[in-house]
């Protein structure tokens, strides 16, 4: 990933900035310029609760390169209070013990180092609530 | 729009066809649909490619492609939805040929998929690269999380998943073609090692090489190529989110619902109408969506129309005679169009071994990416 397009990226993976349509309420993750749910084109900015619950998840045992250190590794779908859902890397936890309706807290953490030119690239990842 | 049939048909073997390049590959199959019809010339081609630019860092193949088929100067490009790609390039074709525009067209797909060490990185591209590739995801860890909440919403369990690659591989051991003509065992398919939890190995299509090709003219001018036209009675395209979060349900494929709704209402049938099916089983969980997007069985019991033989050959409605992806092989561009050959050929009564008995209409459904894109077209024998 060229670092431009990484440093663009970084409101909504630094701080999970998300927008909420003024016409129908529906949140978009990352904003968006048109709502998808009414085609609606006034939002307001909202920050996603660094919460959730799983809706949905895998374990993966083959990865692409750059993750093949850390397999196997779990990813979910996570749901947070305002309604956005977004996919997040599932940690701190046995990848099997992941299951829908589990509580997790959103971390700032790091996901992975970009190609050779090494530049570390931030994003959240779920652990489990309380742990 | 015009009438549109299929006149003449052509593909390479799929597998890891280490020896031959992607030009041969399109050449072999073009060459073989052109005299399959007796044809010298063409109008058109379109061709369905999802990413030749990364595979083996190969763009502009309209040019390329119809240079080396020795026929410089025809109208020529490439057609792009990821594993739909072959798909809609017959989509393309369809239309090019139902408006009037051209009267002789080729649809035709073409993946090089073994020149790479990347493949699945190379397919990620598919997912969303800012949601979904960056945190580490790939597409069989799509499907799992497909699966996931299939199993959570209807039951659905991994002997259900397995019993479909044990049928598919059935009906691939049939077909001369496929990359894998084997049967392979219910416990062999839930041994074999895991990919993305519950989908293991043999849930999972293969990385493969492979060309294939149709051509297409209007109805009332394809008896100047062949006594067994088959009529391509209509075309559905939809899509759907990209995002997989996105999805109202995680274990619906609504961009299939959608794209079989255009084309049955286009066709003016049914999917009790339909006599057999090819439908998009990349992974063995897409299968048992597909068959319930697109009607064939009723919502909720896809899980079991592999084990109960409802969808084996002899069965009410035959899925995947070819093998299907599975077995037959998925060089992603090229499967769309390799899917509409199985057509064909069954509604000729030219399959052999795995011949329908008495099939007459049918359809083919090919998906890109978690199901964001989808194509269907409904078939009829002459």
């Amino acid at each position: 990933m060229p670092s431009p397009r990484y440093w663009r990226e970084v409101p909504s993976r630094f701080r999970l900035e998300a927008v909420r349509c003024r016409r129908c309420g529906k949140p978009s993750f990352p904003a968006r310029t048109i709502c998808p749910a009414c085609r609606g084109t006034e939002f307001e900015q909202i920050g996603l609760t660094r919460e959730g619950t799983v809706i949905t998840s895998t374990v993966l045992h083959v990865a692409p390169d750059e993750f093949a250190m850390e397999t196997p590794y779990a990813v979910a779908i996570v749901e947070t209070p305002e309604g956005a859902r977004l996919m997040a890397q599932l940690v701190d936890c046995e990848p099997s013990e992941v299951k829908p309706g589990l509580p997790v807290a959103l971390e700032f953490r790091l996901i992975r180092q970009e190609g050779h030119g090494g530049i570390l690239c931030y994003g959240h990842k779920a652990v489990p609530a309380g742990a | 729009m015009r009438d549109v049939a299929i006149v003449g048909v052509g593909m390479t073997r799929f597998g890891e066809l280490w020896e031959t390049s992607l030009r041969d590959l399109f050449v072999q199959a073009a060459s073989d649909a052109l005299h399959s019809a007796r044809a010298d010339h063409l109008e058109a081609v379109f061709i369905g490619n999802m990413s030749a630019g990364q595979f083996v860092g190969q763009e502009h193949l309209g040019p390329l492609l119809v240079d080396h088929l020795g026929m410089v100067g025809v109208a020529a490009g490439r057609v792009e939805s990821a594993c739909a790609s072959g798909g809609l390039a017959l989509r393309t074709a369809f239309v090019e040929v139902a408006s009037g525009m051209s009267d002789l067209v080729m649809a035709a797909g073409v993946e090089k998929m073994t020149d790479t060490a990347d493949v699945t990185e190379v397919l990620a591209t598919a997912s969303d690269q800012e949601l979904e590739a960056y945190h580490g995801i790939t597409f069989p860890g799509l499907y799992a999380m497909i699966a996931r909440a299939h199993m959570e919403k209807h039951g659905t369990t991994e002997e259900d998943l397995s019993w479909v690659s044990v049928k598919n591989h059935r009906h691939g051991a049939l077909n001369p073609k496929a990359q894998f003509p084997a049967e392979v065992t219910l416990e062999a398919v839930m041994r074999s090692s895991m990919v993305a939890d519950p989908l293991r190995l043999l849930h999972c299509s293969p990385v493969s090489d492979g060309a294939a090709a149709v051509l297409l003219c209007p109805l009332d001018q394809a008896k100047q190529y062949t006594d067994r036209p088959v009529r391509i009675r209509a075309s559905g395209l939809a899509t759907g989110t990209m995002a997989l979060a996105d999805r109202k349900d995680i274990a619906v494929l609504d961009a299939v619902q959608r794209s079989a709704q255009r084309a049955f209402t286009m066709a003016g049938l049914t999917p009790a109408d339909m006599h057999l099916a090819e439908v998009h089983d990349c992974f063995a969980i897409a299968e048992i969506c597909c068959v319930e997007a697109l009607g064939l069985v009723a919502p909720g019991t896809g899980k079991s129309a592999a084990r109960t033989g409802e969808t084996a050959l002899g069965g009410r409605i035959p899925v995947n005679t070819s093998g299907g992806l599975k077995a037959k092989g998925h060089p992603v561009g090229a499967t769309g169009i390799a899917q509409a050959i199985e057509l064909v050929e069954q509604l000729r009564g030219e399959a052999g071994a795995r011949q329908v008995r008495g099939a007459r209409i049918g359809l083919a459904q090919n998906m890109g990416g978690s199901g964001a894109s989808s194509v269907v077209h409904i078939f009829e024998g002459s």
